[in-house]
């Protein structure tokens, strides 16, 4: 038995529990069932179970009943399908492109959405809504139709830029095999700037204004001000958007695979997740299977860790 | 100022690319400067878009529309209902399933799509609109605002004067508790909208059928297929305009609730 399924079960006996012992005066334990039931049910079905089927799957191998042309039947493997994905040098590649990605381009993104939601925080800019809802806007494009728009204007026949840096003498290729992978990155941060800006600008909004008054008082400069007390009163929300870009980071698919429609240099293993799905279009699920999980466990590791660490910074 | 002004330019370039590559015939596309207008096809072009291959585009709209409006209202409805349970009610392992919410606000969702695909398969539902619709209702980021929404939103006293006066906690819920969380029903809505309309990973995965798609991953097809058929590009482009323009309109239209959530999910 798995882990989730363990889980699972504990909580269907917790809320069984719940069934009989209850504070007095609250609904009863049937009427609670009730209103939760229409979520867990899906949550366990959809979310719960079929992790619990990808880690039994990574277990799994199938076996041929003699030489090539036996009939096969799948068994327990224990780890082997583990060693496979150590032993795969197009899995580490993936995981390097991929961990090179997220280490410029998730602070580059964070540091200047940071920059934008403190601008906005100031009294001294203008126009502040229009900027706000301009910056925030990409949200709204799904990341398909943004790698679409985006390849366009790297494609050397239809470009504007193209044809403008080419007026400056520069002869850029943005879909060379240096640079296509920053063209894919500039393609994420274009996407989701404005998301991670707004999050902490709600953030900023929700600083009582008295701590700067008195910043004031004692002839704190503005940047001493945005800096020394802003940026830590927001310490949680940067936390928390740099959790959901290496969430990101690591699902990466959507821009790399329409880039891939154009560029020859990206291949069918780029990422960790294209990868996945071209071991499972193979008809490989075990190993697919165990690529998900080690990613899976890659992120929690990531974002577990990077919120101990900070948190550990703080003295929280 | 100069920054920022800067900065926004960046960001509304590559729309205002495709505005501009949308109402130009095909042939301009390549031979005319990509940021100024040249003859105006826009109407030609969305004639075109709508009635290539049998009108599958206007099929493909309305399937993002269904599986993100019913998608998102559903998923609003339980989302609430369980995070107002939990917010509202004492009963024994609230905070275990909590935890466990919040341990699936972290599971990447592109992870669950080829296990799902293998159960699905199994169970004979999937390439259906079962198939994308049903794994999207789930949000655990839904019910973890609903959460704090509740407890924000809803006091304690009126719920049991309500109580008192006979109320069965369903009717309490439904005509006292969700008016007062009405707005912040609308931010969770938006935010499950906005992820399910952008989802590609997931119907890839479980469709093969083209009469199904969401128009994200008909544009991906299409876009794959311009090699062969390069006339395909001006309707990819056309396409691409019209599926996120009335998606920018509406949040331009709601931004407060985004905030309000944005807000909201960052405290910790």
């Amino acid at each position: 038995m798995t882990d989730t399924d363990a889980r699972v079960i504990r909580g269907v006996a917790a809320s069984k529990g719940a069934r009989r012992r209850l504070n007095g005066g609250g609904p009863r334990a049937g009427v609670i069932t009730a209103f939760l039931t229409p979520f867990f049910l899906p949550f366990v079905l959809f979310y719960l179970v079929p992790v619990g089927y990808a880690i039994w799957q990574s277990f799994r191998v199938v076996r041929r009943t003699g030489g090539q042309y036996g009939t096969s039947y799948t068994t327990f493997g224990g780890f082997e399908q583990y060693g496979h994905v150590f032993e795969n040098t197009e899995f580490w590649s993936s995981i390097g492109r991929i961990g090179l990605f997220g280490i410029v381009q998730v602070p580059v993104m964070l540091f200047v959405a940071l920059i934008m939601a403190l601008l906005l925080d100031t009294p001294l800019l203008k126009l502040k809504s229009f900027f706000r809802i301009a910056v925030f806007m990409p949200y709204a494009v799904p990341g398909v139709i943004a790698a679409i728009m985006w390849s366009y204007l790297y494609s050397p026949q239809l470009s504007p830029v193209v044809d403008l840096l080419q007026g400056l003498g520069l002869h850029p290729d943005f879909l060379g095999p240096g640079a296509v992978l920053w063209s894919a990155a500039n393609i994420s941060t274009w996407l989701w700037t404005g998301y991670n800006m707004l999050i902490m600008y709600s953030a900023l909004q929700s600083v009582p204004q008295e701590l700067y008054e008195a910043a004031k008082l004692d002839g704190a400069s503005n940047w001493a001000i945005a800096w020394r007390i802003k940026v830590p009163m927001i310490a949680p929300s940067i936390v928390l958007t740099t959790v959901f870009s290496i969430i990101g980071t690591l699902q990466l698919y959507a821009e790399p695979a329409v880039l891939r429609q154009i560029s020859s240099n990206i291949s069918s293993t780029y990422t960790p997740n294209m990868l996945a799905y071209a071991v499972a279009s193979g008809n490989n699920y075990q190993q697919a299977a165990a690529i998900s999980v080690v990613i899976a466990l890659i992120t929690f590791v990531l974002s577990f860790g990077f919120m101990r660490l900070t948190s550990k910074r703080a003295g929280l | 100022m100069a920054l920022m002004l800067l900065l926004t330019i960046y960001f509304l370039l590559p729309v205002y690319f495709l505005i501009v590559a949308a109402t130009k015939p095909q042939g301009d596309l390549a031979s005319t400067n990509g940021l100024a207008f040249s003859h105006f096809n826009l109407f030609s072009n969305l004639h075109t878009l709508f009635t290539r291959s049998d009108g599958i585009f206007l099929h493909w709209a309305l399937n993002s529309v269904i599986y993100a409006v019913l998608g998102a209202a559903v998923g609003t409805l339980i989302s609430a209902l369980c995070g107002y349970a939990l917010a509202k009610f004492q009963f024994r392992g609230k905070e275990f399933l909590f935890s466990v919410i919040l341990g699936g606000v972290l599971v990447p969702t592109t992870a669950l799509a080829l296990p799902l695909f293998l159960l699905f398969s199994a169970t004979g539902i999937v390439n259906t609109y079962w198939a994308v619709f049903l794994p999207s209702i789930v949000s655990p980021f839904g019910v973890y605002l609903a959460r704090i929404f509740a407890s924000a939103a809803v006091p304690q006293e009126l719920l049991e004067s309500a109580r008192l006066d006979g109320a069965g906690e369903f009717r309490t819920f439904f005509s006292v508790a969700s008016r007062l969380m009405a707005p912040s029903l609308v931010t969770i809505f938006l935010f499950q909208f906005v992820a399910i309309w952008n989802n590609f990973f997931l119907p890839m995965v479980m469709l093969q059928k083209e009469s199904l798609f969401p128009v994200t991953l008909g544009l991906y097809t299409w876009n794959g297929q311009t090699a062969r058929a390069p006339l395909l590009q001006q309707s990819v482009i056309t396409g691409s305009l019209v599926s996120i323009v009335p998606v920018i309109i509406v949040f331009i239209l709601l931004q407060r609730f985004w905030r309000t959530g944005l807000a909201t999910g960052s405290l910790k």
